[in-house]
């Protein structure tokens, strides 16, 4: 159908197939287009691993049911990329959680009708990170729906989300791409060449997000570098105590420097909003407005860190995981292969149960990470496992 | 008095040409600024201020306002004469967080302060309302100040609970007013009413022996020096201060925090050699920290060391909802670390 609207989205024939029937059964009018009628349905959740490209995949569907034919495509498509479709209702949250009155208000907004197209679409990404009690908010909009309304849920599986959600959804799974494809794609997107790319892809283990990160910031690239070497050369307590604070603090820089210009940014504009003048003193009557921006700002920022530390986490995942391939004899599969050295010297080291044993503890960090325990203590604690 | 000289520390107040009293000097003045952090001494001003007016005229008419959410007009309304002229006490407080009504009514107060009407603003601190508490200072309004700071020091304590008994007539030994002030280190209206309560229930004379069976085992602690026997390796006496320390109102999770710094401290220096003032400047820590962990490293491992710092990571989960009872959590820590990270016997 349209082809420009499911470009970039690598490896996922399968679930594009699924998503084109929906589409083009609702296009040809779901009364007529018989056996094509059970193609649509009015929720749907798309569950893959993290960099699979779920919210790209939820909004090239979204483009594709908003879209009113292929003369307006190109307008639906900059609409849906900018955000400002007036049939698009977007839940996305930069903070550690979704807060329930998001989700009131995205519910209220759901039975608005469509303005110009077929359907208004609502999507949440991150829907995992929505506790129970607001997952439940959503419950009566999923089970009775607006007749146009069309839920769009992602999350990285199905286990995710409550099971009285999971039963009310239309489930699609996204497969991990293989390496070969994100480097494709990170040719043609970036015009990196063959080695870059197929590093890159590597590295990030098919992440595509990440992928696009190594292979376009050599900052990124630096910083993984950096990691894998502080871990390799852990030898007593004091060496893990310092890598861990390193670490830490590579998580902490890598938060401030993209929260930094954003925060100012809205700042800028929040005030702008209210009215206050550049440079001039905010009235009281302002100053809970201004602090509820703040702390949106710090949440924001605490979910920033978190992520980072969890990107630490997956890259020594990665390498431990190299080591015990090494030790296994299983050679031929090497994610880290930069790192040969390192990796023999480590495989010869421990033994493949302590290597075994550090990836459990890579496993409880990343928990004790996502249950709010200090990023520091977490790392802390991980590597004194090395010792 | 010691208590005054200790009040009136710290404060430079070049341009105040009122009187600055301490809260047990308080006299009767058209207007009573009591300024200062230490909540408990300011109420004690209020009330004295209070008892004071009243003792010379028992009908004096009292009310109160709040200054955050004061509306215009409240003070002149209030300030206004009687029909039968008694005297009046406005107490206003939490001028440090006032509305701008209140600001604007209090200057104009200022300029035109009513007949036997006491006006006391109780200003706890801040920035806010600082032009007010300039203008009160350079004598406008005729008034006094009374200065309430925080008590910090132990000297001062012993001054404030020895004033106390004093006060009272009762007659106390050194030794009963030392314990009684290591007893209750934290809060100063914590040791007045012990103070209070010794002064009822006594006798002749309250001595050590008194102060032990009235307030006897209690001891104020916090929780470094939980995590310091814990890693002297005193487990008994560290459990006992970590109960001590939940039942005097600490929190779990800063005890942990204690822990977990304190180890964080040995982990990095542990087996560093090098000056204590170049390995500071190395750890961002200061050189008394690094000494006194090279002190606290007596009779630890490596190994003990990480497994410590796992197990705190592992009990900050537990006390961040992974389990069910957060003080059984911090126990088992106490005595993992009590035990220096060794197996148990």
């Amino acid at each position: 159908m349209h082809v420009s609207v499911w470009q970039g989205l690598v490896g996922q024939d399968e679930a594009i197939r699924v998503m084109q029937n929906a589409a083009r059964a609702t296009a040809s009018g779901v009364a007529d287009a018989e056996g094509s009628a059970s193609d649509m349905t009015h929720a749907w959740l798309i569950t893959g691993p993290a960099g699979s490209g779920r919210s790209n995949l939820a909004f090239a569907f979204a483009t594709a049911l908003l879209s009113t034919g292929p003369d307006t495509l190109d307008a639906t498509i900059a609409q849906v990329r900018g955000r400002t479709h007036p049939d698009l209702g977007v839940l996305t949250s930069q903070k550690v959680i979704i807060s329930i009155d998001d989700v009131r208000s995205l519910v209220t907004s759901s039975h608005f009708s469509p303005s110009i197209g077929r359907y208004r679409v609502m999507i949440i990404e991150d829907a995992d990170r929505m506790p129970e009690r607001t997952s439940n908010v959503l419950l009566k909009a999923l089970e009775e729906p607006p007749e146009r309304t069309v839920w769009i849920l992602c999350a990285p599986s199905e286990a995710d989300v409550i099971p009285t959600i999971r039963s009310r959804v239309r489930s699609i799974r996204l497969r991990m791409p293989s390496v070969q494809e994100v480097a494709s794609l990170l040719r043609a997107e970036h015009g990196v060449d063959e080695v870059v790319a197929e590093r890159s892809a590597r590295l990030a283990q098919s992440h595509i997000g990440m992928a696009r990160r190594l292979a376009t910031s050599p900052e990124a690239l630096a910083r993984r570098q950096e990691t894998l070497d502080l871990v390799f050369g852990i030898r007593g307590v004091a060496h893990a105590m310092q890598a861990a604070r390193r670490l830490n603090d590579i998580a902490l820089e890598d938060s401030a420097a993209i929260t930094t210009e954003r925060d100012e940014r809205d700042r800028a504009e929040t005030l702008r909003n209210l009215g206050v003048a550049p440079g001039a003193a905010i009235p009281p009557a302002l100053r809970s407005h201004v602090k509820q921006m703040e702390d949106d700002q710090k949440r924001r920022a605490t979910r920033s860190v978190r992520d980072g530390v969890d990107r630490i986490l997956t890259d020594l995942m990665s390498a431990y995981r190299d080591v015990l391939m090494v030790q296994l004899g299983a050679s031929h599969e090497i994610i880290n292969h930069e790192f040969r050295v390192e990796l023999a010297e480590a495989a010869d080291r421990l033994t493949a149960d302590e290597t075994l044993t550090f990836i459990d503890s890579i496993t409880v960090a990343q928990q004790r990470i996502s249950s709010n325990v200090t990023p520091l203590l977490a790392l802390e604690a991980l590597l004194c496992t090395l010792i | 008095m010691a208590v005054a000289k200790a009040n009136n520390r710290g404060r430079a107040k070049a341009a105040a040409v009122i009187p600055q009293l301490s809260w047990s000097e308080v006299r009767p003045a058209a207007l009573v600024l009591v300024s200062g952090t230490q909540a408990f001494l300011a109420d004690r001003a209020i009330r004295l201020f209070r008892d004071i007016l009243r003792a010379e005229d028992p009908s004096i008419e009292i009310s109160d306002i709040s200054a955050d959410s004061y509306t215009s007009g409240e003070l002149m309304t209030l300030a206004s004469p009687s029909l039968f002229g008694e005297p009046r006490l406005i107490r206003v407080s939490s001028v440090e967080k006032c509305s701008d009504a209140f600001l604007a009514d209090a200057q104009a107060y200022l300029s035109q302060v009513a007949d036997d009407t006491y006006v006391v603003l109780r200003h706890g601190g801040g920035q806010r309302g600082k032009a007010l508490l300039d203008a009160v200072r350079r004598g406008e309004g005729n008034g006094i100040e009374i200065i309430c700071a925080e008590i910090t020091k132990d000297t001062e304590r012993y001054a404030f609970a020895q004033a106390e008994f004093t006060h009272a007539s009762v007659r106390v030994t050194p030794g009963a007013l030392r314990s009684l002030v290591t007893a209750f280190a934290d809060d100063i209206g914590e040791l007045a009413s012990a103070c209070g309560q010794l002064i009822a229930d006594a006798s002749a004379e309250v001595t050590e022996e008194t102060v032990d069976r009235y307030y006897g085992g209690r001891v104020e602690t916090n929780a470094f020096r939980v995590a310091d026997s814990a890693i002297a390796g005193r487990a008994g006496e560290a459990l006992v201060l970590l109960r001590h320390a939940l039942g005097t109102g600490a929190e779990p999770i800063p005890l942990l925090a204690a822990f977990a710094s304190k180890l964080r401290t040995m982990g990095r220096i542990y087996g560093v050699r090098g000056g204590a003032g170049q390995l500071a400047s190395a750890h961002g820590m200061a050189p008394w920290q690094v000494d006194r962990a090279r002190r606290d490293m007596d009779g630890w491992t490596e190994h003990g060391l990480a497994v410590c710092i796992q197990a705190v990571a592992d009990t900050d989960a537990q006390l961040k909802g992974a389990g069910r009872d957060p003080v059984y959590a911090l126990e088992k820590m106490v005595l993992l670390v009590a035990r220096k990270g060794r197996a148990a016997a």
